[in-house]
């Protein structure tokens, strides 16, 4: 199948691009690396009038600590935000879980905000955006302003955003002290959409756990976070009775889709191993940087 | 206004092309048809499979994940840039040596993959070669032979 036509607009600058967008912003959509949203043209699961490619825009290449946070621009390709000396310092998690999005030739051209926005439930990056905390930058034709986490992610491929505003840079939460993070995911094959996965962000505070953030994805419309998982595992050690307990806290609380890939009670199940899993491993991993 | 025609130029296997297409048009459809460069491939024509895999400004990329007006000013290869003055290449020989295709259809995709990827792990180990092997799907080989003939390509460097 071939996508249905489309006026095609190449903007310079961002307020080009917004004053394109807000001519007819619901019939408008960005392209950026369109390696989700060309699938959905090429076989028309959507269609739009116009498409506005911001891949001509300057300055949105960047990847920088700006005090505590790491921004990444809205152009930014996951191949090299997965390479980046920062990122593997100061946000390592981000690494790890590009290194199960897509393929070489997806993460050439995807970017890391775009997959934010697209924001499909089974994807690895809205997951770590939740479990490592942060926000988006987004400009409209009012000026800028900032989308928290927690408040970006509504439903299936639906944000916050407005259909006229522009998601121009993400900036991940830096964590200080002993933190270490894992991704743990189950897919059919590399690269595939997750089943079930988990992002771990943990700060240890001696040998009891200080924080913990665990962002599920793949078991709900949105990235979830387990925070009832979460309270009873501060200031405990991770024995396997705190595992145990947390495991049945996350299994409890979720109600997963049952699809043509797995069941529900597979989806469960296994969000529970991935999530004793994860535990343990994002402690290894805090305990390398003390 | 959707059916407009835009001029799109490009240099593709170092030669300047230049064609006019309507703005849906993808990549893949445009080396394909209006440049006679067949050799790349349509198998899914949503970014799984990899049989349209081809190089824009040095990078694999996907061409049906890409509109040939986005590809305006790009430096493109396909596979038939690979040989040199009619000679197979160093990964057309592996592949060749190493019985690395059967029907031919995922291969032209598979080497450009392989180019791309040798050019940043010149030395890859074979859980490396199977890993980045997954973005291209083969329904002939089983890809054992496709693994042995990278291993070979590199290891012929």
């Amino acid at each position: 199948m071939k996508p249905a036509p489309f006026a095609y607009h190449a903007p310079n600058t961002i307020d080009e691009a917004l004053a394109i967008l807000g001519s007819d912003p619901d019939r408008s959509r960005l392209l950026a690396g369109g390696q989700s949203l060309v699938p959905m043209l090429n076989l028309r699961l959507a269609n739009f009038d116009h498409l506005i490619d911001i891949n001509r825009i300057s300055g949105l290449n960047h990847v920088r600590i700006d005090g505590d946070r790491l921004a990444i621009g809205a152009l930014a390709r996951q191949y090299d935000v997965a390479r980046n000396d920062v990122v593997q310092k100061r946000l390592p998690v981000l690494s790890r879980a590009l290194a199960n999005v897509g393929h070489t030739a997806i993460s050439n051209r995807g970017t890391i905000v775009g997959s934010l926005c697209h924001a499909d439930p089974a994807a690895e990056l809205p997951a770590v955006l939740l479990a490592v905390g942060g926000e988006l930058s987004v400009q409209g034709t009012s000026g800028m302003r900032n989308i928290h986490a927690d408040d970006f992610f509504d439903t299936s491929f639906t944000t916050a955003l407005d259909a006229n505003e522009i998601a121009v840079e993400v900036r991940f939460e830096l964590a200080t002290g002993t933190t270490g993070w894992s991704v743990e995911e189950i897919a059919r094959r590399h690269g595939d959409f997750a089943l079930v996965g988990v992002v771990i962000q943990m700060t240890l505070e001696g040998a009891l756990i200080g924080d913990v953030r665990i962002a599920l994805f793949g078991v709900a419309p949105r990235p979830q976070r387990m925070s009832t998982a979460e309270k009873q595992l501060i200031g405990k050690t991770l024995d396997d009775t705190v595992l145990d307990q947390a495991v049945a806290n996350v299994t409890a609380s979720l109600n997963p889709p049952q699809d043509i890939h797995a069941t529900a009670g597979y989806r469960r199940h296994v969000a529970g191993v991935l999530v004793r899993r994860g535990l343990l491993r994002a402690s290894e991993d805090a305990k390398l940087r003390t | 206004m959707a059916t407009a025609k835009h001029a799109v130029e490009f240099i593709v296997n170092g030669e300047p092309a230049d064609t006019l297409v309507e703005a849906r048009r993808t990549l893949a459809d445009v080396l394909r048809e209006d440049l006679d460069l067949t050799g790349t491939k349509l198998g899914c024509e949503h970014g799984v499979c990899g049989a349209c895999t081809v190089i824009v400004d040095g990078r694999a990329t996907r061409s049906c994940l890409m509109f040939a007006v986005q590809a305006d000013g790009c430096e493109i290869t396909t596979v038939e840039g690979l040989d040199v003055e009619g000679k197979l290449d160093f990964v057309q020989r592996a592949f060749t040596e190493n019985h690395g295709l059967q029907c031919g259809f995922c291969t032209p995709g598979v080497l450009m993959s392989v180019h791309s990827f040798l050019k940043d792990n010149p030395n890859p180990t074979e859980e490396e070669i199977r890993i980045e092997l997954s973005g291209n799907i083969c329904r002939c080989t089983g890809y054992q032979n496709i693994v042995k003939s990278i291993a070979a390509a590199a290891a012929s460097r």
